[in-house]
């Protein structure tokens, strides 16, 4: 195994482990930043495949990147700004956990 | 409460081990070498007006994802200033050191930002990261107690803030009167506008991230002051 594929494979493991927390956490701040390890992972992942050259690493999947890590965030702080709002709102930075009926 | 907490969250983990190896499985069934794009990208970088092959991209060849790019970082920053006034938080002056620091540190700051900006057609660098280094200058400025005086909240604060994008697009539409498609440079210039875009860019991204993380719309109605109250007093 290649350092690439060591790198992909740990971007995979923090973006399992992400939506793991996504998922299990209530708490928004921990959903956004779970989000963002989400994205982490991604970002990692992508940048390992784009060594598997022979010389200069593939440019492309770095420029997807380095756009992605602004729009990552651009959504972190909007996302951030939104519960803050909800918790002057609301009183807590949580979603209401109400049952459809 | 517990118990039916805990069956959900087995699964949870059952269904997450599935997908994370079926992933590492897609991964480690990929070719070991695999060029990608790089070879057409050193094929074509002489007509990118740049030398590095990141940037060529980035401004060039993909113009299109970076000019939405923009957008979206303005797009964010227009919901985050429609929510509302920046929040009222309780502030405290800063020490001498970290006041010292701060004037010491701001202007370094900004050249490395210039740096990077005018590095970036030879080398790692460009429009990104400067405007990154840009927004921690400004961060450090914020967090150590300045503000925006109220006569720059208005139309000066925002043409740079919409410039990155506004020159981003200008630029896209001068090569259609010229003849050319949306972004489709002429060689000889190439360079140029590349360069032009960056500057605005950065200046746009510097100032949209020291926005964002203030949170909300900047106060028209401020006391005319740069600093906030508690600082002059000492």
């Amino acid at each position: 195994m290649t350092t690439a594929f060591f790198y992909a494979l740990s971007g995979i493991a923090l973006f399992i482990l992400g939506l793991y927390a996504l998922v299990i956490r209530v708490h928004l701040l921990r959903k956004i930043l779970a989000v963002n390890v989400m994205g982490s992972g991604v970002f990692l992942l992508l940048i390992a495949l784009a060594t598997r050259t022979q010389s200069t690493p593939d440019p492309v999947p770095q420029a997807m990147v380095i756009t992605g890590i602004v729009v990552a965030v651009s959504a972190t702080a909007l996302a951030l700004v939104l519960m803050l709002r909800l918790l002057g709102a609301g009183g807590k930075a949580e979603l209401p956990d109400e049952k459809i009926e | 409460m517990s118990n039916q907490q805990k069956i959900p969250r087995i699964f949870l983990v059952i269904l997450l081990s599935v997908m994370g190896a079926g992933l590492a499985y897609t991964v480690l069934s990929l070719p070991a070498e695999a060029p990608g794009l790089s070879e057409r990208v050193t094929d074509n970088i002489d007509v990118s007006g740049v030398e590095n092959p990141v940037t060529a991209v980035v401004l060039n060849f993909r113009g299109y994802d970076t000019l939405l790019e923009m957008a979206v970082l303005l797009l964010a920053l227009l919901v985050v200033w429609s929510l509302g006034p920046v929040p009222q938080r309780h502030e405290v002056a800063p020490g001498e050191v970290l006041d010292y620091l701060t004037r010491l540190l701001v202007p370094l700051l900004i050249l490395v930002a210039g740096y990077l900006l005018w590095v970036g057609a030879i080398a790692p660098g460009g429009a990104f990261q400067a405007g990154s280094v840009l927004a921690a200058a400004g961060l450090l400025l914020v967090l150590s107690g300045w503000r925006f005086s109220a006569r720059f909240t208005g139309l000066s604060l925002r043409f740079p803030i919409v410039g990155g994008l506004a020159v981003f697009v200008l630029a896209g539409l001068a090569m259609m009167l010229d003849g050319g498609r949306f972004l489709e440079y002429p060689v000889a210039y190439a360079g140029t506008l590349i360069l032009i875009i960056e500057v605005a860019a950065t200046l746009s991204i510097g100032l949209i991230l020291v926005e964002l993380f203030l949170g909300g719309r900047p106060s028209q109605c401020q006391s005319p002051g740069a600093r906030i109250a508690s600082k002059t007093e000492k």
